[in-house]
């Protein structure tokens, strides 16, 4: 098991170095760069340009900035932001709890509803109810966010007042950020009624980020569903005379979870996709909305740092659901 | 259910008031400020939430006017050559006092001194002081060229000498960039190794003091006790970060905002139809114009240009790119700016005449290439559209337009280039109020190959708006640029196509909010009722 994850651990390696050279080109084959974005329509002297170049380190030929930025690294030096000055891992820091926190709500939504759906819909194959909740689901997985999210924002927010428009907190409240995750600093910092206010505000952009893993984890619950429900061990533990609730709940499931589990550990990149136009709709400070504005301003440092930080996370969280069903299913071990 | 929400919001925010038995304003902002340093940055958006509610200037803008008047100099002189500005300073001036830092001095001449020498003298440690630094308005408003010395003559009297005369430096002066820091501050973290914190909390004498920011999410601010100007009605400043425009003012109709800029043109009627809402609306300090590269033929001759400008219907423009909320531009600077030529007439939209024109002109079948820019800004919010419009206009009179668009950061550059080919979409915001910050940035002969997208240097207009530079007297000085602009229409390097309208929607409870012609948003003398 052990070495299972350190061959998992080494073959990391080669993918962040890969990450690293697409991260650095892909900004730089944008074209445009942060220099010119910034002088905006008053322009720039070609000197004073040249000069900016130079002092960013944008004047070196493009293979010398890619090692100095791979020696930075090395030595755990991110760089700093062109835009706020603020070194890039300082940012990121401030900013992933939020959207963790967004993300595994989402998730816990997803799972808590989806794998219900699927195996409900399994056990009624066919019938109206099969019909109904994989139409939903297809929907729900088509669904553009931003429209659905603004949708859920008229409707709950706007038209009904059931929950707040943005943000993650009532500006009533103002304590330090321990963690930066807001349902734990509310918690420690002892006020009434901050949890609930935070919890208030997670409801509508969790259900947005969690609409389409919730449709891909319904509709693989289902199929592995069905696929082990026609399995002998179905059939013999229905002959024993089993309840039918006992064979699915503990004999099927657990077995149909195996493909379950790696579509949940695939859905963390879909996630932090996701978190991308979520956090824009909802105003909600987290990496997603960084990105998009870091690449429209041509951050380099930061575009480049943030995806190669994503990565990582992406990474470890997939090798974590990898060990995770090397434990469930002993085969893929061997 | 609605009003339920409404009184519920209502009571959260006055539960903020009652809580601390204060008033609290909050507004819902577009963006996140890149630093709380202002003179490092370009943008309206950190300058909201930096120079204005925490810094003062030697010289402030009148809220909302373009007028400058004392600030933090209580007076100045200039001498007789126009070389000399002695600014006396306004004693008993306090900085905040916060978590972070106590001051044991009142504002002086080295704050004055500290603030300016270390965005213009390389040597100064200051100068670099955060990773990347640039001091880009210091450098575009010429600044370095500029000032040949800043000298304290004492402790409370500052003399800027120049290396010219240069008629708009009282109207530089209270720009953003010109923001005073402390310097007894900046001394603290120079002493402690944390300089980075002058850009990361602030410490100024303005009517609010910085007291927390939340990356993306939330700045707060609470009033300046020992305001030199008297303490502001308002306790508490909260700038509630909202990227998205509907999101933006479905908080603003929530209650969970009292202020909301930037809306949606097409939601502004729903605004105004909210009677829990006012919607403030102002002509903008700004003009969106298409340039000739009067360099190059066809277009260096005059008359062509002026054929197209007849060509163009403005109002057809105005109704479908602006949704009716602009104004005709007839010339390159806005009507609230003064010297503003009100008797010069517009070209007329005459395709008739127009065609006669080219004819007269040689240029039966012209083609030409117009450039659109890819992004939408205050005076042109869809350039595209803009260019479409104009596309079918000059098809009307025989000359075929193919419509090219570049990234933005290129498309500032490329539009630079002195052979560049074909007309060019674009505009501009002013920056003090001063003909001068249009007329010699946008079309003086020093901007060609730059901000000059006509490349149009012609000597009779730059004369004028030289003269006009180096006379200090305004009286002097308006004569000067309102024959600039006869000469500016008879030649028509641009086709001046809009000056936009800006809206403001706050809540009905917010008192003397005044909408600023630089499109800047202030809340020093704003007030909300109980």
């Amino acid at each position: 098991m052990i070495l299972f994850i350190l061959r998992r651990i080494a073959l990391l390696i080669p993918t962040i170095l890969g990450i690293t050279i697409v991260a650095f080109g892909f900004v730089r084959v944008l074209p445009g760069d942060p220099v010119l974005l910034m002088a905006g329509e008053r322009g720039l002297s070609e000197e004073r340009y040249a000069e900016m170049l130079k002092q960013f380190g944008y004047d070196q030929p493009i293979w010398r900035q890619y090692l100095d930025y791979l020696g930075d690294l090395l030595r755990g030096d991110f760089g700093n932001s062109i835009v706020t000055k603020k070194p890039v891992l300082t940012e990121f820091f401030a900013l992933f709890p939020a959207t963790v926190e967004l993300a595994f709500c989402a998730i816990v939504i997803a799972i808590l509803v989806g794998i219900p759906a699927g195996v409900f819909a399994a056990s009624r194959r066919g019938k109206l109810v099969d019909q109904v909740l994989m139409g939903t689901a297809l929907v729900g997985y088509s669904m553009p966010i931003f429209w659905w999210g603004l949708l859920l924002i008229i409707v709950f927010s706007g038209n009904l007042g059931w929950t707040p428009v943005s943000g993650r907190i009532s500006l009533l409240y103002y304590f330090p950020a321990h963690t930066g995750f807001m349902l734990i600093d509310s918690l420690l910092s002892g006020e009434k009624g901050a949890f609930l206010s935070a919890l208030h505000h997670l409801i509508l952009p969790s259900i947005v980020l969690a609409t389409v893993p919730l449709a891909v984890i319904a509709r693989q619950t289902r199929s592995a569903m069905l696929e082990v429900l026609g399995e002998d061990y179905v059939r013999t533990a229905r002959a024993k005379g089993m309840s039918p609730g006992r064979v699915i709940g503990v004999h099927a499931l657990r077995n149909a979870m195996i493909p379950v589990i790696t579509v949940i550990g695939l859905s963390v990149g879909t996630l932090l996709a996701g978190a991308i136009l979520t956090e824009t709709i909802f105003s909600w400070p987290g990496i997603g909305k960084w990105m998009v504005d870091s690449i429209s301003r041509r951050d380099y440092p930061v575009v480049q740092g943030g995806l190669l930080l994503i990565a990582v996370v992406v990474m470890v969280v997939n090798l974590i659901v990898d060990t995770t069903y090397g434990l469930i299913n002993p085969r893929i071990r061997h | 259910m609605r009003i339920t929400t409404r009184l519920l919001a209502a009571a959260a925010i006055s539960c903020l008031a009652a809580g601390a038995s204060a008033k609290t304003l909050v507004y819902c902002s577009e963006g996140s400020p890149e630093g709380f340093d202002p003179a490092l940055f370009t943008a309206g958006t950190t300058f909201d939430a930096s120079s204005r509610p925490v810094y003062n200037r030697l010289v402030e803008f009148e809220s909302g006017t373009t007028n400058t008047v004392p600030g933090l100099a209580e007076s100045w002189t200039v001498s007789d050559d126009g070389l000399e500005y002695t600014f006396k300073l306004r004693p008993g001036v306090k900085f905040h006092t916060t978590d972070y830092f106590t001051p044991t001095r009142d504002f002086n001449a080295d704050d004055v001194i500290f603030s300016f020498t270390r965005q213009g003298d390389p040597a100064n440690p200051w100068n670099s002081y955060t990773e990347n630094a640039s001091w880009e308005y210091y450098q575009s408003m010429d600044m370095p060229a500029l000032i040949k010395e800043i000298r304290k003559d004492d402790d409370m009297t500052v003399t800027f000498v120049l290396n010219r005369p240069e008629a708009p430096f009282i109207a530089n002066m209270a720009m953003d960039f010109a923001s005073i820091l402390s310097k007894e501050y900046a001394d603290s973290l120079e002493a402690s190794g944390t300089q980075a914190n002058l850009n990361q909390a602030p410490v100024g004498t303005g009517p609010f003091q910085f007291v927390a920011y939340q990356k993306d999410a939330v700045i707060r601010y609470k009033a300046h006790p020992d305001y030199w100007k008297g303490k502001e009605a308002i306790d508490d400043l909260i700038f509630a970060i909202t990227v998205d425009s509907s999101v933006r003012m479905q908080k603003l109709k929530a209650g969970e905002c009292h202020a909301a800029p930037y809306p949606n043109p097409a939601d502004i009627a729903g605004l105004q139809a909210d009677p829990n809402l006012t919607v403030m609306e102002q002509e903008g300090l700004n003009v969106g114009y298409l340039a000739y590269n009067t360099q190059q033929a066809p277009f260096d001759d005059p008359k062509v240009r002026k054929a197209l400008n007849m060509a163009i219907n403005k109002q057809a423009i105005i109704d479908a790119v602006f949704e009716g909320q602009a104004a005709i531009a007839k010339n390159p600077i806005p009507p609230t700016i003064w010297s503003y030529n009100d008797a010069v007439e517009d070209d007329p939209y005459d395709p008739e005449a127009a065609k006669a024109l080219l004819a007269e002109a040689g240029q039966e079948g012209l083609k030409m290439k117009i450039w659109a820019m890819p992004v939408a800004r205050p005076y042109n919010p869809n350039a595209r559209r803009m260019a479409e419009l104009i596309q079918a206009d000059f098809a009307a009179v025989g000359v075929e337009v193919e419509i090219v668009s570049y990234e933005w950061g290129e498309y500032l550059k490329l539009s630079s280039d002195l052979d560049r080919d074909g007309a060019v979409l674009l505009g501009w915001t002013g920056d003090n109020g001063d003909p001068d910050n249009f007329l010699a940035v946008l079309l003086g002969c020093a901007a060609v190959g730059n901000s000059n997208r006509a490349q149009w240097c012609y000597q009779p207009f730059e004369d004028l708006i030289q003269e006009a530079k180096v006379t200090s007297s305004q009286v002097e000085r308006a004569p000067l640029y309102e024959q600039a602009q006869v000469i500016f229409k008879e030649q028509a390097p641009w086709a001046t196509i809009a000056h936009s309208v800006q809206f403001m929607p706050l809540s009905s409870k917010v008192q003397n909010y005044k909408m600023q012609p630089f499109g800047s948003h202030r809340f020093d003398g704003v007030d909300i009722a109980e």
